[in-house]
């Protein structure tokens, strides 16, 4: 070979690396499914103020015992899981509306769509975003299998499940050590644990319980009654598995505001990505 | 029930009135009223409808269950006494003069009573029943197969709903339901006038209720008089094919 590229002699310590780290379908996706599943949890809130009740097996109405209640006395609010029964007044069974009216729906106003007792309406933003889930997720999925995604950036290789590895990478989680350099291009076997768990389970799990409370699904697709253990677990799994999703939420949020939020917001945006620099080096 | 009836008009009105302290919560409302986004938001209604009769099969069945499944108390919803001295005194005389007319787009209009209708083939099942709400309950059933009522009046081939007229009124109008031809001859829609082997209570709709295993609870019509085969919704109620789809916008398609 005549030439060989000149290998440079020292880092430039100023010029941040930046890596291509989200492609277009990653980031389009994150952006429409962030907007859908807000709106799917606000509107599945007031789905559940019309009967604030939950229950396991096929059927559960209100002379059933229920798992999970959230209701009112006369003067207080409470959630009741199993016999434990926290005091919530002010938040969640009774509180007090923006123009000061005492109300008794499970959840409040603020975190519902509509803001009002609106059954029928909450119902129609929730099954057309159900659609937008499903429909984005399906091809999100299809993508990440096949377009290269799952092989580079979410396999679990073999040294990583390792349980010495993932200890660490707790403990580093824990001490707020993040990656830097080059290993921070890549995602950490805790950061791939999460999102092959939102893609691949959870999220799958909140469209197969959706779909097991359809009445008319049921009849063509008996066996996911069989799966859940009946159409009443079903809608506790989905009420499970959304609060799951929010527990993901604050963490994922958790994470960027720690992680620092400006690269890596601007990395979901543009799809590039400045490394930390390692430690040592001047930023 | 006050929240459900309240005019949209009234309620901007309200929502409006909130704009000086929640500029978001009302711009939220906003948007919720706005034609274009129900419209779009109504889509989903279709795109259940037409997925669901396209992957499903028209006559795959609700899953029926065993005595020992049965809900321990059958929750009442809606309805629980029509008012008025006519059903009053239909009930009294343990509702032996109830007829129920089949008009309409059929060839024979029938009037039956109770006695007619038990003397058809019987169907008895055991289902759940889904409320919009979120609960279900599992009850038996028996009555005839509403398609052995549609073949006896001769229903034509125009025909594209059933309505069923009823005789509770809330507020203002009489309940009504409708559905397409085929929950209509599905073979588990069924007049029921039993419930859980006892003559059906007035609270669950004496003396006799719609069946229509694959939707929601407010499908299933109670206190029925009158079954309709009709060309178009059109100029039934509001036009939605229902009491709360004309009133509050619940889906006409309620397999979901």
């Amino acid at each position: 070979m005549a030439e060989t590229p000149a290998a440079p002699s020292a880092p430039i310590a100023t010029a941040p690396v930046r890596v291509y780290r989200h492609r277009r379908a990653t980031r389009i996706w994150h952006w429409i499914n962030a907007a859908t599943l807000l709106i799917l949890l606000m509107s599945g809130l007031m789905i559940f103020n019309a009967h604030p009740r939950l229950y396991w097996g096929e059927y559960g109405a209100n002379n059933d015992p229920a798992w999970l209640v959230i209701g009112s006395t006369p003067d207080s609010g409470y959630l009741r899981i199993g016999s434990l029964r926290v005091e919530t007044t002010g938040v969640l069974g009774r509180w007090t509306d923006a123009k000061g009216v005492e109300k008794t729906w499970a959840f409040p106003g603020w975190a519902t769509i509509p803001t009002s007792y609106n059954l029928a309406d909450a119902r129609r933003w929730h099954l057309f975003f159900a659609w937008v889930l499903s429909i984005g997720l399906t091809l999100y999925m299809l993508w990440t299998a096949f377009g290269g995604h799952l092989k580079k950036d979410l396999h679990v290789r073999r040294g990583e499940w390792s349980p010495r590895h993932i200890w660490h990478d707790i403990k580093q989680h824990a001490r707020l050590r993040f990656p830097r350099g080059e290993e921070a291009a890549r995602y950490g076997i805790l950061q791939k644990l999460s999102y092959i768990g939102v893609i691949f389970i959870l999220l799958p799990i909140m469209i197969a319980t959706g779909l097991t409370m359809s009445p008319g699904v049921n009849a063509g697709a008996p066996w996911l009654l069989d799966l859940f253990g009946g159409r009443q677990s079903a809608r506790s799994i989905h009420f499970i598995a959304a609060w799951a999703l929010v527990a993901f939420f604050f963490v994922h949020i958790a994470m960027v505001l720690l992680a620092g939020p400006v690269n890596e917001i601007r990395s979901m945006v543009t799809g590039w990505f400045r490394l930390p620099p390692e430690r040592g080096e001047r930023a | 029930m006050t929240s459900f009836t309240m005019p949209r008009r009234q309620l901007i009105a309200r929502v409006g009135g909130l704009a000086a302290t929640l500029p978001m919560l009302s711009a939220c409302d906003a948007i919720n009223e706005a034609p274009a986004v129900r419209k779009i938001l109504s889509m989903g209604e279709e795109m259940n409808r037409a997925s669901q009769r396209a992957l499903i099969d028209r006559n795959a069945l609700a899953r029926e269950f065993s005595r020992a499944d049965l809900s321990p108390i059958f929750r009442a919803n809606g309805t629980r006494l029509p008012a008025g001295a006519a059903y009053a005194a239909h009930a009294a005389s343990g509702f032996a003069d109830w007829r129920v007319a089949v008009t309409g787009l059929v060839t024979r209009p029938l009037s039956l009573s109770l006695a007619d209708i038990r003397a058809m083939p019987q169907r008895t099942q055991i289902t759940r029943h889904d409320c919009v709400e979120g609960w279900s309950a599992i009850g038996q059933w028996t009555g005839v197969q509403l398609s052995r009522i549609l073949t006896a009046a001769g229903v034509k081939d125009s025909a594209r709903y059933i309505v069923f007229r009823c005789a509770d009124r809330i507020g203002d109008a009489l309940y009504y339901e409708s559905c397409d031809m085929v929950d209509a001859r599905h073979p588990q829609t069924i007049l029921a006038w039993a419930l859980n082997d006892k003559v059906l209570p007035i609270a669950n709709g004496a003396p006799l209720r719609l069946r229509i295993e694959r939707q929601l609870g407010y499908k299933h019509a109670k206190y029925v008089t009158g079954i309709e085969a009709v060309a178009s919704l059109d100029g039934i109620g509001a036009g939605k094919g229902g009491y709360w789809e004309d009133r509050i916008d619940y889906e006409w398609y309620a397999g979901i």
